[in-house]
């Protein structure tokens, strides 16, 4: 009994004692290599759950670095062929009913998807998050059956949608699998949680995401990885407005 | 004089065919009267409640505010200028911002305006602002409650983003609910303490618009800041009042050609069977001027006739509604724009006198019409009674 209380005690206190606990922007510079690409192509299916029923979209997006996307609605049938263009802080809604091309404000961005829990740059950001957040180590549990660093991010820099995140990280995999996403003051927004993790070459990447927002009934929008591809040739065009019509 | 008397005796002795036609152009007369009445009603009651909870004496805007376009709204705002108008009364600062209330687990975006509690320019029960601990206390309209289903007392998390676009969200406690004819002050909007909103925003000192007292005189406008009179902030009622007086003139032309289609076909029927009376008038030595004045007059007293009935039963009607109002079935938030519950017309003398004018002109327009056809009788053939 004394062992096991030793045994106990050396463990649950090594990690203070003797600092153990990783850095906590390694953590997030991993994370950025396992997840951030120079480009990447996605087919992918959002599923939104309402109160009463779930509307589905299917989509295919390219995007570039954390400026550039390109969005195309392939289901529902009144949706086919609506494309999104985003450069920077501009966003652009190709409609195939109207046939119209509306350039859209940055403030847009902020706005929901189809009333889904993403925002268009939920949706469409891929930023590095070393970059942008200071990250400390603060414990770790188990989520799913994996091993996780429980990791509290702040953001240094001032222009950013959330102030804190705190992250659960695979300690092998280096991929965050359920995320917190905190208002100023403090209070919970948004969970995120990451599942069916697959080998994509040489990455870890989810299958599955499921968005939920904290403050609203319903169980949440869900988005799933039909197929990705890495660091792919994409030309140049798709990024252009020309593309929109085409 | 005669021929006023003659007119006068041959109507009356018509009988119910005149009556008929005169109770007709009377309701005609009340009906016209009672549109414009209410419209007008509307009209003062509608702007006299913009004035009273919205505009105040005029608003200062920042150049870039735009009310019917709420993407614009992180780029209107900025410091309040000292000295825009001079006046008594301070003037009173709103900052508005977009934002997320979750009232029971629904998601409702409104707009939050942050707005001195102490002020005294708009009727908005803003001493109702206060609450301890460190809450914020919110306002909300009386609509806007019935939508979120909130109550006084009640707490809602609200979810908004400072000026860096970040996230933030605190509880807010209702500690007032008004009631108001104005829906652009109501529906889908929060009102909270101007210094409260200033630091969740983290814009001190600024505003998106300044509301100026009443007697203040125009202000000046400045680089940043562009005064909007009464004139422009009492635009879009005035066009909406106009759009729905245009059904009014619709209703009330359909009522006064049905009139006039009984005076017409009266009239008409006259001139058909009266010819020997007309070749006897002639023959007496009456020209045919005369008796085409004679046939025109006693249509046109028609109108003289269904005023003083008009007058009769009508006075006591409008009066009563002017008095007592008129009860509108439909939510004022229905509308989207300033209505009472109750609206009392109003009647001026202009209105009453113009409606008589026009009505009896139109009259005798469509009395005289038929009557030309007496000046082309051939008085021996009419005096025999032969149909011509």
């Amino acid at each position: 009994m004394k062992k096991l209380l030793l045994v106990f005690i050396i463990t649950g206190f090594t990690p203070l004692l003797f600092g153990q606990y990783p850095d906590g922007k390694d953590i997030l510079r991993k994370i950025d290599d396992n997840m951030i690409s120079e480009n990447r192509y996605y087919e992918s299916s959002m599923i939104i759950h309402g109160r009463r029923t779930s509307l589905t979209f299917k989509l295919k997006t390219w995007t570039a670095g954390d400026t550039k996307s390109f969005t195309e609605y392939l289901f529902p049938v009144r949706e086919k062929g609506t494309k999104m263009l985003k450069l920077d802080d501009q966003l652009w809604i190709y409609s195939p009913s109207a046939d119209r091309i509306i350039q859209i404000a940055g403030h847009m961005l902020r706005q929901s998807v189809m009333g889904s829990d993403l925002s268009y740059e939920d949706l469409m950001e891929d930023s590095k998050l070393s970059e942008q957040y200071n990250a400390k180590v603060s414990g770790e549990e188990v989520v799913d059956g994996r091993k996780c660093w429980i990791v509290d991010l702040t953001a240094f820099v001032p222009e950013i949608a959330y102030h804190r995140k705190k992250l659960w990280v695979d300690q092998e995999r280096n991929i965050p699998l359920q995320e917190e996403l905190f208002a100023k003051s403090g209070t919970l927004l948004k969970r995120t949680r990451l599942s069916e993790i697959r080998r994509i070459n040489e990455r870890w990447y989810p299958g599955k995401i499921l968005f939920k927002d904290m403050l609203k009934d319903g169980q949440g929008t869900e988005l799933v990885i039909d197929e990705i591809r890495f660091n792919i040739e994409v030309p140049d065009h798709i990024f252009s407005k020309a593309s929109l019509k085409k | 004089m005669l021929s006023f008397k003659l007119a006068l005796r041959n109507l009356l002795g018509a009988g119910l065919r005149t009556w008929l036609n005169v109770v007709v152009l009377s309701f005609s007369f009340i009906i016209i009267i009672w549109t414009k009445g209410i419209l007008e009603g509307w009209d003062r009651q509608a702007k006299a409640d913009m004035i009273k909870w919205e505009i105040g004496g005029g608003q200062f805007w920042h150049v870039n505010y735009d009310p019917y376009d709420p993407l614009t709204l992180d780029e209107s705002h900025d410091r309040i200028p000292a000295g825009l108008i001079s006046s008594v009364q301070p003037p009173v600062p709103v900052l508005i911002t977009q934002g997320t209330i979750y009232p029971g687990g629904r998601m409702l975006s409104v707009l939050v305006k942050g707005i001195p509690p102490e002020q005294k320019i708009l009727a908005l029960p803003t001493a109702k602002m206060v609450s301890a601990d460190g809450e914020i206390a919110a306002i909300i309209g009386k609509a806007m409650a019935e939508n979120a289903k909130l109550d006084t007392g009640d707490y809602v998390t609200l979810r908004w983003r400072d000026r860096n676009g970040t996230f933030d969200a605190r509880e807010l406690k209702i500690t007032g609910i008004f009631d108001t004819n104005v829906p652009t002050v109501d529906v889908g909007q929060i009102w909270i303490p101007l210094a409260e909103l200033q630091d969740m925003m983290l814009l001190p000192d600024e505003a998106t618009l300044i509301v100026t007292p009443e007697n203040a005189g125009p202000g000046e406008a400045t680089e940043e800041w562009v005064f909007r009179d009464h004139e422009f902030l009492l635009a879009d009622i005035e066009s909406i009042i106009r759009a729905k007086g245009s059904v009014g003139i619709i209703v009330w032309l359909i009522l006064l050609m049905m009139a006039m289609l009984a005076v017409f076909d009266t009239q008409v029927l006259s001139i058909f069977r009266r010819q020997k009376e007309i070749g006897t008038c002639v023959a007496l030595g009456m020209t045919r001027g005369q008796v085409v004045k004679l046939f025109t007059m006693e249509g046109a007293l028609h109108s003289v006739l269904a005023a003083i009935v008009g007058a009769i039963y009508g006075i006591p009607l409008l009066f009563l509604q002017s008095v007592r109002g008129i009860k509108i079935p439909l939510e004022s938030s229905d509308f989207g724009l300033a209505m009472a519950e109750k609206l009392y017309p109003v009647y001026s003398a202009a209105l009453v006198a113009g409606t008589i004018l026009i009505v009896m002109i139109v009259t005798t327009i469509v009395s005289y019409w038929p009557s030309r056809k007496i000046a082309k009788l051939n008085p021996t053939e009419a005096l025999r009674g032969r149909i011509q």
